[in-house]
C-alpha cells in the first residue's frame, strides 16, 4: 500500500509538493496567534502550592512586582546635590510608568521626626540643589543608619542608591503590560544618564526579568536560528555533497517549523522562554529524517539505480525506520508533559507535534521536491567505510579490555549523579550578557539581590498586631533573621513603630522600644498613617483588619536547598517561639526553589513512563525481549553519565536540566535501532558470528549515525549558545548526552553484543529488521 | 405638546441649543460655575455633626469595621474647620484629630493621643495618603474648596433618574495624588453623584459612587453611603453614614486643642 502511495506521490511531484505547500501555509498561518508571555508565573501550573500561597498573599497586601533603578554615579557619592537631584527627578518620573503604585527612594523616604510637641513626617531629601554640606553630611547619616534603607535604598557606604517601582499589572494582557512599562523606565534612565553621564543607572527587579525572558528569546531566534541553519546546511552539503539535497532539506526543516509554530498558534499555545527554543529543537531533529533519505537515495543512484526507482527504495526502505525513530523521539518529548512547569510541557508537546510534521514532509514533500530538481550524483568512493571497518576491527580485537573498562568509566562517572544541586535562581536564567543580570548581580554586589522570603504573620483577632505580645514576636523574629548568616534585609513594621515611639518622646534615643501597650501602638500608627503621602501607605505591610503583618526577607543568593534550610528554620523559630500565631511564607524565589525538586520528581514517573513506551516500541521493532532489555543500557546510561560528567563539573542543576533525561531518551534511542537492528539482521539473515554481525552493523549504520550525531551535537551546541541560560543548559547536556550515546553504541555495546550473544548463531526466518537495512 | 406641534417642539429645542452658544460660556467657566452653584447650595449650615462606620474590603474578601465621629464648623472665608472622633477599633478609642483647612497653605493639623496623654500637631503636606488605611485619602475626606482646582465642563448626560453635569477637576496641589478627577453633579440639586479619581499617571485609580440622599434642616443634602472602589489593587471601603445634626450650635471653642483632649 506504501509503494502506491509513494508512487501516485512521485508520478505527479508539482501537484504533491502544490497541495503539501497549500496545506503548510494554512497551518502557518495561525502564527500570528503565537504571543510570548513575559512573566515569570509561566513556570508555575496554577496548581503550584507555592505560586497559590504567593497569590493569596498580594491579595491580601499589594502585588511585589517592581522596577528597580540602580544608581551609581561613576565618584561613588550618592549625597551631592546634583546625584540627588537625579534620584528625585527618577522619583517623580517613576510614577508616569504604567501600573505604578508606589515609588520608594531616599529622596522620598518618609523621614519622621520631633520638633517640641510636633511631629513632621517630611521627604528625608526635598530640595536637593539648596543642601549645603552639613545638610547633606546628616540625611547620609539619616539615610544608611535607618533599618528600613539600609541595604535596601541605600548602600551601606552610600554609593549606590535604588528607586523601586511598585507596580501592580492588571495581568490582563501580559503582551502588552510588560513592554509598556520596560520601555517607559528605560526611557526615564536614557533621560537621566543623558542629564548625567556621570552615573551608570541600570535596571533590575521582577518586571525586568519578565521582559528579559521575551528580549532573550527575541534575541536568540534573530542569531541562534540563522547560525543553527547554516550548521545544517554545511553539514549536509560537505558529508552528502549535494546542492539538490541540501536545498530540499532545508526547506523541509523551514517548512515543518512554519507549520509546526503554525498550529501551536491555533492550537492556543503561548511562546515562552523555554518554548520558544522548540524552532532549534524541532530544526535539529528534522534534519536526521532527511539525511536517512538522502544517503539511501544517493547509495541507490550511485549503484546505477534510475532517481524514481531510487526514491521508491529509499522511501520503502526508510519507512519504518524513520517513523520508529520520530515515533520514540515524539515520545520522549510527550513525556515532558509529566512536568510541573507548564512551559517545559509546551516544548514537549510541539517538538512532538514537530518531529512527526517533518515525519510526514520528509515522506511527501521532500521527495517529490527532489523529483523536481535536477540531482547529480558523482561516482565516488566511500572513505568512511574504510574508518569505520577500523573502527570495528579495533573494537573486536579489543573486547576484552574495552568491556570491564567501559563498564568500569560508565560507573565510575555515573556515580558523581549525586554532586549535582539543585538550583533554580530565576536571576542565573539569563547569562552575563543579559543587561537584567548584569543591574541585578551589581545590586546583589552592592546592596542586596532578589532572592527574597515573604512571612505573613496573622495575630488571630482584629488590631491584633498592635498588641506588645505580638510586637515583640515581630521584633524578635526580626532580630533573630538579621543575624542569619544569609540575611541581607528584613523589612518589618516594628522598625516603624519603635521609631515613632522615639518622635513621639522628643526623639529621646532610649524611647527606641516598642511601647508597652496596644493603645500607643495603635495610635502612633493612626497618626502616622494620617502623615503620609499618596503611595507610600502602610497597606503593603499590614492587612486591612490589622490583624497581621507582612515581614519581607531579602537573602543573599542561594542554592535550592539552601532557601528551603532558611524557610525550614523561619517555620521552626515560630515552632518553637510563637506556635499561637500564623504563619504564611511565600515569595517567587521560594516558588523556584521548590519548583526544582517537585519537577525533577514529576519528570522521573515521566522518563519512566517514555522508557516503558519506547522499550515496547523497541521490543516490537527488534522482535526480540532479550534484546528490547539489552538496548535498556545503551539507552539508559547516557543520561546517567553525562548527569555524572556535570556534577563535576558544573554541579547545578536547574529546571531545564531536569527534562533532559527525558528528551534524550528519545533521541538515544534512535542510534541503538539502527546498530541493534543491523546487527540483528545480520545474526539472523545472514547467520553470521556476533563479530561479523558487529562488524556488518558498523560497516552499514556507522557512518550514519555518526553523521546524525554531528548534526544533532552542532544543533544542540548552537542552543547551548542562548543567552537564556535554562535554555543554554539544557542545549549543552543534550549535546553530551547524544555524543555519550554514540561513544557508546560504538565502544559499549558491541563488545556487549559479543559477550552475552556469543554462544550460539540466531536462525531466523523474521525480516524484521530488514525493514531498518540501509545506508551507506 | 410635541405630538400636536412637532414644528414648535424642533424651534424650541434649536432656539435651546441656540442659546447655549449666545451664552459663550467657556467649559472652564462652566465647569467652575457648576461647581460654585454646588458650593453655594451647600452653605450655611454652620456646624454639622455624624456618626460614620467605615467598612473595608481587600481583595481576597476581607473586612474590618472602623468607627469615627465627626464634626465639623463652617468657616466663612477660609477652609473648615473639623474634629475626627474615633470609636473603632478599641484601640484607639478617644484618639481624635482637629483640622483647620486651608485654601493656600497646609492645613493645621493636631491629634491628640490617649495612651500618651498628649496633643501633637501633624506638620505634614502630605494629603494624600489613605485615611486609617481605607481607599479614602485624607485628601478625599477633607472639605472641599472651590480654589483648590480649576475645572473644565465635559458634558451633559443621564445618571440613573437624573440628569448629571459632568465636569473635570484639576488639584492645584503639587502633592495631590491624582492628576484629575471628574464629577457627575445632578442638574435638579446639585448634589455628586459619582466621582472618579485619576492617579498621577492619569489611570483611572478609583470611584466614589453616592447612595441614598437624604435632605437636612430642610436645605442640604447629605448621601447615607459612600463607596469608594479601587480599581488598581481591588479594595474597596464603604462609609455609612449617621445621625445627622446640623446648627446645633457648636462654635470654635468645640474646634481647639482644648476640645481635643474632651473630644471622646
Amino acid at each position: 500500500m506504501s509503494e502506491r502511495f509513494f508512487k501516485t506521490l512521485l508520478h505527479r511531484p508539482l501537484l504533491t509538493v502544490l497541495a503539501m505547500l497549500a496545506l503548510i501555509v494554512f497551518a502557518a498561518m495561525g502564527a500570528q496567534k503565537l504571543v510570548f508571555k513575559s512573566d515569570y508565573r509561566v513556570f508555575f501550573g496554577p496548581e503550584n502550592p507555592q505560586l497559590q500561597a504567593f497569590e493569596a498573599m498580594q491579595k491580601v497586601y499589594t502585588k511585589s512586582d517592581n522596577v528597580a533603578f540602580v544608581i551609581a554615579p561613576k565618584d561613588q557619592v550618592i549625597f551631592s546635590p546634583d546625584h540627588l537631584a537625579a534620584i528625585q527627578k527618577i522619583t517623580t518620573e517613576s510614577w508616569q510608568v504604567p501600573y505604578s503604585t508606589r515609588v520608594d527612594s531616599v529622596t522620598n523616604y518618609q523621614y519622621s521626626h520631633a520638633e517640641e510637641d510636633d511631629l513632621l513626617v517630611e521627604d528625608l531629601v526635598s530640595d536637593p540643589q539648596s543642601m549645603d554640606a552639613a545638610e547633606l553630611q546628616a540625611a547620609l547619616k539619616i539615610a544608611v543608619e535607618d533599618p528600613l534603607l539600609q541595604k535596601r535604598l541605600i548602600s551601606p557606604s552610600a554609593h549606590v542608591a535604588v528607586v523601586n517601582v511598585t507596580l501592580q499589572l492588571p495581568g490582563v494582557n501580559p503582551v502588552e503590560e510588560v513592554p509598556a512599562v520596560a520601555s517607559k523606565v528605560r526611557a526615564i534612565r536614557d533621560q537621566i544618564v543623558a542629564e548625567h553621564p556621570d552615573l551608570d543607572v541600570m535596571l533590575s527587579g521582577v518586571v525586568m526579568m519578565n521582559t528579559s525572558f521575551a528580549e532573550a528569546s527575541i534575541n536568540d531566534s534573530s542569531t541562534l536560528v540563522p547560525l543553527m541553519f547554516l550548521v545544517v546546511a554545511v553539514t549536509i552539503g560537505l558529508m552528502l555533497r549535494t546542492v539538490t539535497g541540501t536545498i530540499s532539506s532545508v526547506v523541509i526543516i523551514l517548512t515543518t517549523i512554519a507549520a509546526t509554530m503554525g498550529l501551536a498558534g491555533w492550537m492556543g499555545f503561548y511562546l515562552t522562554g523555554p518554548s520558544a527554543a522548540a524552532p532549534t529543537v524541532i530544526l535539529t531533529l528534522a534534519v536526521a529524517d532527511c539525511i536517512h533519505i538522502l544517503a539511501t537515495l544517493f547509495y541507490e543512484m550511485r549503484h546505477g539505480v534510475e532517481k524514481r526507482k531510487a526514491l521508491l527504495d529509499s522511501l520503502k526502505i526508510n519507512l519504518q525506520p524513520v517513523f520508529l525513530t520520530s515515533a520514540t523521539t515524539a515520545i520522549g518529548f510527550l513525556a515532558m508533559n509529566f512536568s510541573d512547569s507548564p512551559p517545559f510541557r509546551d516544548l514537549g508537546n510541539m517538538v512532538a507535534m514537530g518531529v512527526m510534521i517533518a515525519f510526514v514532509l520528509s515522506i511527501t514533500l521532500f521527495p517529490a521536491l527532489l523529483m523536481l530538481l535536477p540531482l547529480q550524483v558523482k561516482q565516488k568512493q566511500e572513505e568512511d567505510s574504510d574508518m569505520m571497518l577500523a573502527l570495528s576491527g579495533f573494537v573486536i580485537r579489543n573486547r576484552r579490555i574495552l568491556l570491564p573498562a567501559m563498564t568500569a568509566i560508565l560507573i565510575v562517572i555515573s556515580l558523581f549523579v549525586p554532586r549535582n544541586e539543585l538550583n533554580d535562581d530565576s536571576v542565573k536564567y539569563f547569562d552575563q550578557r543579559v543587561e537584567f543580570r548584569q543591574a541585578t548581580d551589581f545590586m546583589q554586589d552592592n546592596l542586596s539581590g532578589m532572592a527574597t522570603i515573604e512571612l505573613s504573620l496573622d495575630s488571630g483577632v482584629s488590631s491584633g498586631i498592635n498588641s506588645p505580645e505580638f510586637l515583640q514576636t515581630v521584633e524578635d523574629f526580626s532580630n533573630w533573621l538579621r543575624t542569619q548568616p544569609e540575611t541581607e534585609h528584613v523589612n518589618t513594621i516594628t522598625d516603624i513603630i519603635k521609631r515613632l515611639n522615639k518622635n513621639m518622646h522628643g526623639d529621646d534615643p532610649s524611647y527606641y522600644k516598642l511601647p508597652d501597650s496596644q493603645e500607643l501602638a495603635a495610635q502612633y500608627l493612626l497618626l502616622y498613617e494620617m502623615s503620609l503621602p499618596y503611595g507610600l501607605d502602610l497597606n503593603n505591610q499590614l492587612n486591612v483588619d490589622k490583624s497581621s503583618t507582612r515581614i519581607i526577607g531579602t537573602f543573599k543568593n542561594l542554592t535550592n536547598n539552601e532557601q528551603i534550610d532558611v524557610e525550614n528554620r523561619i517555620a521552626a523559630w515560630f515552632a518553637q517561639h510563637a506556635p499561637q500565631y500564623q504563619l504564611t511564607m511565600a515569595s517567587p524565589t521560594l516558588m523556584f526553589a521548590h519548583i526544582g525538586q517537585r519537577n525533577i520528581i514529576s519528570m522521573v514517573s515521566g522518563t519512566l513512563v517514555a522508557l516503558l513506551l519506547i522499550s515496547l516500541l523497541l521490543g516490537f521493532a527488534l522482535r526480540s525481549v532479550r534484546f528490547g532489555l539489552i538496548s535498556l543500557l545503551p539507552n539508559l546510561l547516557p543520561a546517567g553519565v553525562a548527569f555524572g560528567i556535570w556534577g563535576l563539573s558544573v554541579g547545578q542543576i536547574g529546571l531545564g536540566l531536569s527534562v533532559v533525561a527525558s528528551m534524550t531518551l528519545g533521541i538515544v534511542v534512535d542510534d541503538t535501532v539502527h546498530f541493534l537492528s543491523k546487527y540483528l539482521y545480520a545474526r539472523r539473515n545472514r547467520n553470521a558470528t556476533s563479530e561479523q554481525a558487529v562488524q556488518y552493523a558498523f560497516g552499514s549504520v556507522g557512518r550514519a549515525l555518526w553523521v546524525t550525531t554531528f548534526v544533532l551535537v552542532c544543533g544542540f551546541m548552537v542552543l547551548a549558545q542562548s543567552t537564556f541560560k535554562v535554555n543554554a543548559e539544557m542545549g549543552l547536556m543534550t549535546a553530551i548526552t547524544i555524543l555519550i550515546a554514540l561513544i557508546v553504541d560504538f565502544l559499549f555495546l558491541p563488545p556487549l553484543l559479543m559477550k552475552l550473544d556469543n554462544e550460539k548463531n540466531i536462525t531466523s526466518t523474521d525480516h524484521s529488521a530488514q525493514g531498518a537495512a540501509h545506508v551507506s | 405638546m410635541s405630538l400636536k406641534y412637532p414644528l414648535l417642539a424642533i424651534t424650541l429645542t434649536s432656539l435651546s441649543i441656540t442659546s447655549t452658544f449666545t451664552l459663550a460660556e467657556t467649559a472652564e467657566e462652566k465647569g467652575r460655575n457648576i461647581m460654585i452653584e454646588m458650593d453655594k447650595r451647600d452653605t450655611g449650615w454652620q456646624d454639622m455633626q455624624a456618626g460614620m462606620q467605615m467598612i473595608l474590603r481587600n481583595a481576597q474578601g476581607e473586612e474590618s469595621v472602623r468607627e469615627i465621629r465627626m464634626k465639623s464648623l463652617e468657616q466663612e472665608n477660609d477652609g473648615d474647620k473639623s474634629l475626627t472622633i474615633f470609636d473603632e477599633p478599641k484601640d484607639v478609642k478617644g484618639t481624635a484629630f482637629l483640622s483647620f483647612s486651608h485654601v493656600d497653605k497646609d492645613d493645621d493639623q493636631w491629634l491628640y493621643l490617649p495612651a500618651l496623654g498628649r496633643v501633637k500637631r501633624i506638620s505634614s503636606s502630605n494629603k494624600s495618603g489613605p485615611f486609617m488605611g481605607s481607599e479614602f485619602s485624607y485628601e478625599d475626606m477633607g472639605s472641599f474648596e472651590i480654589d483648590k482646582y480649576s475645572y473644565n465642563f465635559i458634558k451633559e448626560e443621564p445618571c440613573g433618574n437624573l440628569t448629571c453635569l459632568v465636569v473635570e477637576s484639576f488639584p492645584k496641589d503639587k502633592k495631590s495624588g491624582y492628576t484629575r478627577r471628574i464629577s457627575w453633579v445632578d442638574n435638579s440639586e446639585y448634589r455628586m453623584q459619582k466621582l472618579d479619581f485619576y492617579d498621577r499617571k492619569n489611570s483611572l485609580l478609583k470611584t466614589l459612587s453616592f447612595e441614598g440622599y437624604q435632605q437636612y434642616a430642610g436645605q442640604f443634602w447629605r448621601a447615607d453611603k459612600l463607596k469608594m472602589q479601587n480599581h488598581q489593587n481591588g479594595k474597596s471601603t464603604e462609609l455609612v453614614w449617621s445621625g445627622y445634626q446640623f446648627k446645633s450650635g457648636l462654635d470654635d471653642a468645640d474646634f481647639n486643642k482644648n476640645a481635643l483632649k474632651r473630644a471622646r
